[in-house]
């Protein structure tokens, strides 16, 4: 792969010099600005709103400031870093959300790797399953938010009236330290199973067919050839879930904000939502600058690997 | 063993299945009873099924909540608006990535690429301290400009492009055909199936996006649907949870109405960035 990039790049080098002999001069600087032109439009939004904010978020980092003032902006190195250090909330914050991310990541990962092994068949009765289990995925999360909500009422709701009828007593779902983020927990996972079960289904389609019947050949019991084919083979899959799920629980803002205000007593406040409160109604942007570029290091991290492992898994196929 | 073994094992599939589809898809239908139940009847314990009597009065309560024509309206604007812009933004930039040979090129690929991975969650901050440099919160804009590049748009409509042979536009570069020209007449055309994936995926995104929005809005002539269903909540004293469900199948039911008649473009679309 290494090779057929360095060989587009002589190409790419040579084949300019021929468009010029072909147009006959005149014209060719302009040929060759007009892919420039063309990308100025994107490279222009991409800059505003995406590569210039990341660093305008980390100069701000360095500044005292507020929302309702911005002309009044105090330099004070890293003091918003040393406060995030020994806030005790923020530490919180910080815990919250790995136990939250690490959660989410993993048994939603897990349930769903299982799920498709199973409905990862042709019969019609899997694909209506199977957009059954997606359609959570589609629908706003405010709205998923708010109809959990309800179900999770503590005296009215579904989901206690549920337990009570197979004789289990009702459950604080949203209103104790313990139990919000369990909901929360659940309420991700299960908004984000079906997509991560059919990229698995994908991916389980793209494994050779070959491969499967040379060990059926072969008498490979099915345990083995889970592990030593299905897995193997899915690896590129299950690390693309990886990263993308950890992003996005990283990313959690949504269900916290409808659904417990990051309570009862700071229980499931996380990382986006410190950042809003902090910059938004506590007014305290350099507090909210200096998590952001937490967030954007962590973020970063995930993207670097993912990049790095893209790249390999292309070198070799 | 044999028969009798297989057939018992096929039942318990069937109702495992059956569990699983519950699980999934019942959440809704209960959005969709508790939504023409009464009051009383929502806060009865244990709840009924079905509705006592079906009830449309909530649908009207939550409509005349609020200023729900222009929610409405402005979430139209902006996923519509959104995705012109990143047609009109995208296509040539993908063209480009796909079809010429230029300085930078990997680079610059290389940076949309960045941009996909990177969520709005993560630079809100500053992009909401420049928008309100430029005094643009509290306007469609502010829900419109940030999204105008599109990195996944680009992505796959730069595949779509590398996938159109070559003779097709030597063809129309022999016709004098401009390259501005056989972008837009020729190769945007051919795109189709790419643009239609990526229609319903910005669509539905910017439709349910309730994060951005509910930051960068304060008045309610520029609030979208998301940000006015959730302000039921608050506004309805109480929890009248019949209405607040009532508010939500308006967000929820077009999307599932669309999903229900496109589901196989719409489950492409979202899992396409995995491949």
């Amino acid at each position: 792969m290494r090779k057929a990039v360095a060989s587009q790049e002589l190409s790419g080098a040579i084949s300019p010099a021929k468009e010029k002999k072909a147009a006959g001069a005149p014209f060719a600087w302009r040929e060759k600005l007009r892919p420039y032109l063309y990308v100025t439009p994107a490279m222009i939004f991409f800059t505003l709103f995406f590569f210039f904010p990341i660093g305008y978020v980390i100069y701000l980092s360095f500044f005292d400031w507020t929302l309702l003032n911005l002309k009044a902006m105090d330099p004070v190195g890293l003091e918003n870093y040393t406060n995030l250090v020994s806030d005790s909330d923020f530490h919180q914050v910080l815990g919250n959300t790995f136990v939250y991310t690490v959660s989410t990541v993993v048994l939603g990962i897990g349930l769903s790797f299982f799920l498709a092994l199973w409905l990862n068949r042709k019969a019609r009765i899997y694909g209506i399953i199977q957009a059954a289990v997606f359609s959570p995925h589609i629908i706003s999360l405010v709205s998923v938010a708010m109809l959990w909500m309800w179900m999770m009422d503590t005296q009215y709701g579904l989901l206690n009236a549920i337990l009570e009828v197979i004789g289990l007593p009702a459950y604080p779902w949203l209103t104790e330290t313990g139990s919000a983020m369990v909901s929360l927990i659940l309420v991700s996972i299960w908004k984000g199973l079906g997509y991560n079960t059919l990229v698995f289904i994908a991916g389980m389609q793209s494994i050779p067919r070959d491969i499967y019947e040379a060990a059926a050949l072969d008498h490979s019991p099915w345990w083995r050839t889970l592990t030593r084919i299905t897995i193997p083979m899915l690896s590129p899959t299950l690390f693309f879930l990886l990263v993308i799920n950890t992003i996005s629980s990283f990313q959690v803002f949504d269900t916290i904000y409808v659904m417990t205000q990051g309570g009862p007593v700071n229980s499931t406040n996380m990382l986006v939502f410190y950042i809003y409160e902090q910059g938004m109604d506590f007014y305290n942007g350099g507090a909210a600058s200096a998590a952001s570029v937490v967030l954007l290091i962590l973020v970063g991290i995930l993207t670097f690997f993912h990049f790095r492992f893209m790249g390999k898994r292309v070198h070799y196929q | 063993m044999g028969q009798i073994g297989r057939t018992s094992l096929k039942t318990i599939e069937w109702i495992l299945l059956a569990a699983v589809a519950l699980v999934f898809v019942f959440p809704f239908l209960w959005m969709f009873l508790t939504s023409f139940k009464t009051l009383p009847e929502v806060f009865q314990f244990p709840p009924t099924l079905l509705p006592e009597s079906w009830q449309l009065e909530n649908f009207r309560k939550a409509w005349e909540s609020g200023p729900f024509l222009t929610y409405v309206a402005n979430s139209l604007i902006v996923a519509v608006g959104t995705l012109i812009l990143q047609f009109l933004v995208g296509v040539p930039a993908a063209y480009a990535f796909a079809r010429y040979r230029f300085k930078g090129r990997n680079l610059l690929f290389g940076l949309s690429l960045i941009a996909l991975m990177i969520p709005s969650q993560v630079i809100f901050l500053p992009v909401y301290v420049q928008l309100s440099n430029w005094n643009m919160i509290d306007t469609l804009w502010a829900l419109i400009l940030p999204f105008g590049a599109s990195a996944f748009g680009i992505f796959l409509l730069r595949q779509a492009f590398m996938q159109v042979p070559d003779e097709v536009i030597e063809a129309a570069r022999l016709d004098n055909a401009s390259e501005w020209k056989i972008m837009w007449t020729i190769m945007v055309p051919l795109a189709k199936p790419v643009l239609v994936t990526f229609g319903l995926f910005s669509f539905i995104y910017h439709w349910n996006d309730y994060f951005w929005p509910l930051i960068m809005t304060n008045s309610d002539s520029v609030r979208t649907l998301p940000v006015g269903i959730s302000m039921l909540k608050a506004s309805e004293g109480g929890k009248q949870w019949n209405v607040i469900m009532a508010g939500n199948m308006m967000l929820v039911l077009p999307i599932l109405a669309v999903f229900f008649f496109a589901q196989r473009h719409i489950i492409k679309a979202f899992i396409y960035q995995s491949k």
